[in-house]
């Protein structure tokens, strides 16, 4: 289908963007890589009234390292990220996760903002942000705020992020470990997760995320030694998994199990 | 600033396949549409517009994206490939449309155009692919006719032959 008429903005400064959002607040929506936003106004499940396309704002587009961060710009593609020199090296689960983001074809243009401020409960970078406990960076013409990712990520599509504000970049913190491990089970290559799981193994403790089952990614801390088949077990009962057409809350629940404990191991197997 | 009203058309200039061509479109034209209705071209094929099928796959600044994820607003200044750009002269298709024919990558050829667009900029970036790149990059698309086997097969013989253009004769 062919999307409801709205008015198009192409701003070339961030105050731009900032003045419009005060200016229609929910009625605006801000354009980034669009990968999923403009499949939502094709299907006519959003009806903006404008459009504010940040592609072409200089500043949006860059990686840097900032205190212990890697800083990631909202106009920076999902593949720019992944090729990024540094990637391997200090957002390993990252780099891990990145290749199971959507198609090559969508991570061209999809950013890695834009996944993060869509905050689809199954997909791959709001997970890794939640695990990494990184941050996302709010503008508006009241100024600019960074918002952790627990607090950020507040349910299915719903996020912290106030109608007059606009997601400028997320901060994630260089890692210290290399051992992570990252899977996800999916019709196709490339489709939305039924779940998405990743580990961050430090010492005999481990970072365990799941993407796919509840409203927004889940994170515990886990201790290598115990019942993982227990723990895991507990993990799925507690958050129960959502139904959709792709899969039962059982097939959810039951794929944690399976998928779960597996990935807990490859991280606690990697070398450091 | 750009602003365009929802019932304004506005200018948009493109180089499409090396050419410098432009048209008219109001904001919620998507570049599918643009591509195929205001300037012409209709190797580009639409299939889902929501970025599930790859069939309208193009090349915009080199990149292979999704042209009814992006808006023909979006494009202007740029530069667009599309299936178009492939042939030589006299339509001699390239190396990757070669191996396409001779491999059966193709029934109904919808779903074609799209893929070797992707492919196009996958080669370029990647000459030397494993098998299971090239499956990972066709996931990207959907075929209803081949099975993917004769896709898959295709790509990989269109690495090998380009490769064996460049560099010394053994």
């Amino acid at each position: 289908m062919k999307p409801h008429p709205f008015d198009y903005v192409r701003a070339d400064t961030v105050d731009e963007v900032v003045d419009i959002l005060a200016e229609h607040s929910d009625a605006a929506r801000v354009l980034a890589g669009g990968q999923s936003l403009l499949a939502m106004l094709n299907l006519r499940l959003l009806e903006p009234e404008v459009l504010i396309d940040i592609n072409r704002i200089a500043e949006l587009s860059e990686i840097r390292e900032v205190g212990g961060k890697v800083e990631v710009g909202a106009a920076v593609t999902q593949n720019r990220l992944m090729v990024w020199p540094g990637v391997k090296e200090k957002l390993p689960l990252l780099a891990a996760a990145l290749p199971f983001v959507g198609h090559f074809q969508t991570r061209n243009k999809g950013t890695v903002c834009g996944s993060v401020a869509h905050n689809d409960p199954s997909s791959e970078i709001p997970l890794s942000l939640a695990l990494l406990q990184g941050e996302v960076v709010l503008r508006s013409h009241r100024g600019t705020r960074a918002v952790p990712a627990r607090e950020f990520q507040v349910g299915m599509l719903t996020t912290a992020r106030k109608p007059d504000e606009f997601v400028t970049a997320v901060r994630f913190p260089v890692q210290t470990t290399r051992r992570v491990a990252f899977r996800e089970v999916a019709r196709r290559h490339g489709d939305f997760a039924i779940i998405a799981v990743g580990a961050i193994a430090d010492g005999t403790r481990v970072s365990f995320g799941v993407g796919g089952m509840a409203g927004r990614p889940a994170v515990r801390e886990i201790t290598a030694g115990g019942d993982l088949v227990d723990t895991i077990n507990a993990l799925a009962w507690e958050l129960e998994g959502y139904e959709d057409q792709h899969a039962s809350s059982r097939m959810r629940r039951d794929l944690l199990r399976r998928v779960g404990p597996a990935v807990i191991e490859e991280a606690l197997q990697c070398a450091g | 600033m750009r602003r365009v009203g929802r019932d304004q058309r506005s200018r948009v200039t493109v180089k499409l396949n090396g050419r410098n061509v432009s048209a008219e479109a109001e904001p919620r034209m998507l570049l599918s549409d643009f591509i195929r209705q205001a300037l012409g071209a209709t190797g580009t094929h639409v299939g889902c517009e929501h970025g599930v099928c790859g069939c309208c796959t193009v090349l915009l600044d080199g990149v292979a994206v999704r042209s009814c994820l992006t808006l023909a607003m979006q494009a202007d200044g740029r530069e667009i490939a599309t299936v178009e750009s492939l042939a030589g002269a006299g339509g001699a298709l390239n190396a990757l449309q070669q191996a396409f024919r001779k491999n059966h990558a193709l029934q109904c050829g919808f779903c074609t155009p799209g893929i070797l667009m992707s492919f196009t900029d996958f080669l370029r970036r990647n000459p030397k692919p494993s098998e299971a790149e090239v499956i990972e990059v066709l996931s990207g698309h959907i075929c209803r006719c081949t099975g993917y086997a004769g896709i898959i097969a295709a790509v990989l013989e269109a690495a090998g032959s380009m490769q064996s253009t460049v560099g010394e004769k053994p």
